[in-house]
């Protein structure tokens, strides 16, 4: 750690950790719901459990974000951070607030939530993903303004990196697109049309720029390949993700009320989204096997080469499943959104958030070297335990989704078989997924067991082959 | 990468494309809100009654466990085409069948998924049918492909 601002990352990264536990417990009750339909009845119904599972999952990845860019603008900028007490601030209330909304969601009737949080004066809540009170909307895009200033004064005064401007493009899009979710007009298929321009713009847009400049900012940490041939990868993987991705937001529009020419945009450039994904993968393994040293923190470069694969997997190979309109028509809704939406989300936005508290927290703690050998064995028993049961899990909801299709979608009306009974005949699924859920459970336990073993990796640890780790 | 393949020239495609594709994106959205949706939401349908019937859709999170138009939960059916589905796309049939549903909830029947008893006045249940009886109406390029959703 060369600036000691960079600390301010590490009750971020904590608290980020400790809401992704949370979000797994909750992903353990939906599991169970699935196939013991009154679990929890009436104590806590599906769609509480529901919201509670989605909204940790966004609230940590961005608290992992805000971590990820206190960490890594200062030392790209060679400069202390503009106001770390501005940090702690925002910290202590985006905390509150989210931990606050989260007991609303669990201890409040949620039209109660709504009618006592004052909804009807700028009506928001109630849509998929953008359930938090008005309120707590107006608090976060507070919590952003002041962030993207911070990082924004700090960023001004010291050197200008690629890494850098692009992370900051990257955050300064999620704050602006935020401001779709205050947008709810009373035509339905408009309120459609634009929630997609927070949700979709968000992780198949902004999101991946926030992505590629943490993935090169580790690069650059873990290999010692040269910056100038990372930042031209880095600037390849955003074009392709842009020019896909944003003409890519039709493969939306196909069934919501918008005209049939987003049919064949949202088809074309969906199927090319998983290009920028592709890259990733050839970025990461290529910068690892020319590396100029052999990094002692061996842990981070596993997930690092973790997070481009499965991300590919996730967002690319899932998604392109079901992205042409002709396949679509029958996928739409289906447990192979479910499929995707899993591995897509925990390949590109949670290992990202991993792959950089894997990097800097040993630093933060005061091991420059990374942790110890026993600490990093156990930390990749958890990364294969989470990631081989990710994988499961999609496999399983994707056998699920396939034969919900088939035994729902596909047949006439009249011969078709009804939701519920769909349900019920794809039921032993939905167990082996709850099964995979638990090791993915098991996998989240042992990695954060990983934190409590002492002890750090040691300058000699390192093979020298190149610029030493010292001077990097 | 090719050494004749620049930085500066990656940074061109990146900055060239994105904001051609942005500028692109501004124009069909333009073209989808003020050309076509018109045409295609039945908006000169869209009531005060559907719009309170779209706050309490809203209000009670519905979409914590259903789909509508294929978005939402996929732990209870689709409710787009439930109008068509439940109601045999009559209005007085659809209150009906909406006022004692809802009102039958929930079913306690041991190991069943259980939706809520959501203690809505006889108004609002005509609101949200309203509202369900609208989307029914949005020419959505004929999904689903059958009637169950």
């Amino acid at each position: 750690m060369k600036y000691e601002s960079q600390r301010v990352a590490m009750p971020y990264f904590i608290f980020a950790l400790v809401l992704f536990a949370g979000q797994i417990v909750f992903g353990l009750v939906l599991g169970m719901q699935y196939v013991v339909g009154d679990f929890l009845f009436p104590e806590i119904p599906f769609n509480v459990a529901r919201m509670v599972h989605t909204n940790l999952l966004i609230v940590w990845l961005l608290f992992g974000f805000m971590g990820a860019t206190y960490y890594l603008v200062p030392e790209e900028a060679q400069t202390e951070l503009y106001s770390p007490l501005l940090a702690w601030i925002l910290f202590w209330v985006f905390a509150a607030a989210g931990t606050l909304t989260i007991l609303g969601y669990l201890f409040v009737d949620y039209a109660t939530l709504a009618d006592i949080t004052l909804n009807r004066l700028l009506p928001t809540m109630g849509r998929e993903f953008l359930e938090q009170p008005t309120i707590t909307k107006i608090g976060l895009a507070l919590v952003f303004v002041g962030f993207i200033f911070n990082i924004m004064m700090t960023a001004l005064k010291g050197r200008k990196t690629v890494v850098n401007i692009i992370l900051i493009t990257g955050l300064i899009g999620l704050a602006a697109l935020w401001m779709f979710s205050f947008y709810n007009p009373s035509n339905l298929a408009t309120d459609k049309y634009f929630w997609w321009f927070v949700i979709h713009l968000w992780v198949e847009g902004v999101w991946e720029l926030i992505m590629g400049a943490i993935l090169a900012f580790v690069l650059i940490k873990i290999t010692g390949v040269d910056r100038e041939v990372i930042e031209k990868w880095l600037y390849v993987i955003i074009a392709m993700a842009l020019i896909t991705g944003i003409i890519g937001t039709g493969h939306h529009y196909f069934w919501i009320g918008s005209p049939e020419y987003w049919l064949w945009l949202g088809s074309v450039f969906g199927a090319l989204e998983p290009l920028p994904f592709f890259m990733m993968v050839l970025f990461a393994f290529t910068m690892i096997n020319r590396r100029k040293r052999n990094h002692p923190n061996k842990v981070a470069t596993l997930w690092a080469m973790g997070t481009a694969v499965m991300a590919f997997l996730g967002a690319g190979v899932w998604g392109f499943l079901h992205t042409l309109a002709p396949v679509n028509y029958y996928t739409h809704g289906s447990q192979i959104t479910a499929a995707h939406g899993h591995m897509a989300f925990y390949g590109a936005y949670v290992m990202i958030v991993l792959t950089i508290i894997s990097y800097a927290m040993p630093i933060m703690r005061g091991r420059p070297y990374g942790n110890s050998n026993t600490a990093q064995v156990v930390e990749m028993w958890g990364f294969w335990l989470m990631t081989i049961a990710m994988v499961f899990i999609t496999l399983f909801l994707t056998g699920a989704g396939i034969l919900q299709i088939w035994l729902q979608r596909i047949p006439e009306s009249g011969e078709a078989l009804s939701f519920m009974a769909t349900q019920d005949a794809i039921s032993l699924f939905y167990w082996a997924r709850m099964i995979a859920g638990c090791f993915f459970m098991a996998g989240l336990v042992v990695y954060l067991g990983s934190f409590f073993i002492k002890g750090q990796a040691s300058f000699d640890d390192e093979v020298h082959d190149g610029p030493a780790l010292k001077d990097a | 990468m090719a050494e004749r393949f620049t930085k500066s020239m990656a940074r061109n495609i990146y900055l060239g494309g994105s904001t051609f594709f942005i500028l692109l994106f501004l124009v069909l959205t333009f073209d989808t809100q003020s050309r076509a949706m018109p045409e295609r939401d039945n908006r000169d349908q869209l009531t005060e009654e559907v719009v309170r019937g779209k706050h309490v859709w809203e209000n009670n999170n519905c979409v914590g466990c259903h789909s509508l138009m294929g978005e939402g939960a996929y732990f209870a059916p689709e409710l787009a085409n439930v109008f068509d589905r439940r109601g045999a796309a009559d209005s007085d049939v659809f209150k009906a069948y909406m006022n004692a549903w809802m009102n039958a909830m929930p079913t306690n029947v041991p190991g069943r998924r259980q939706m809520p008893q959501f203690n809505l006045t006889d108004q609002e249940i005509n609101d949200l049918s309203s509202f369900l009886e609208w989307t029914s109406k949005i020419d959505d390029n004929g999904w689903p492909p059958n009637i169950e959703g």
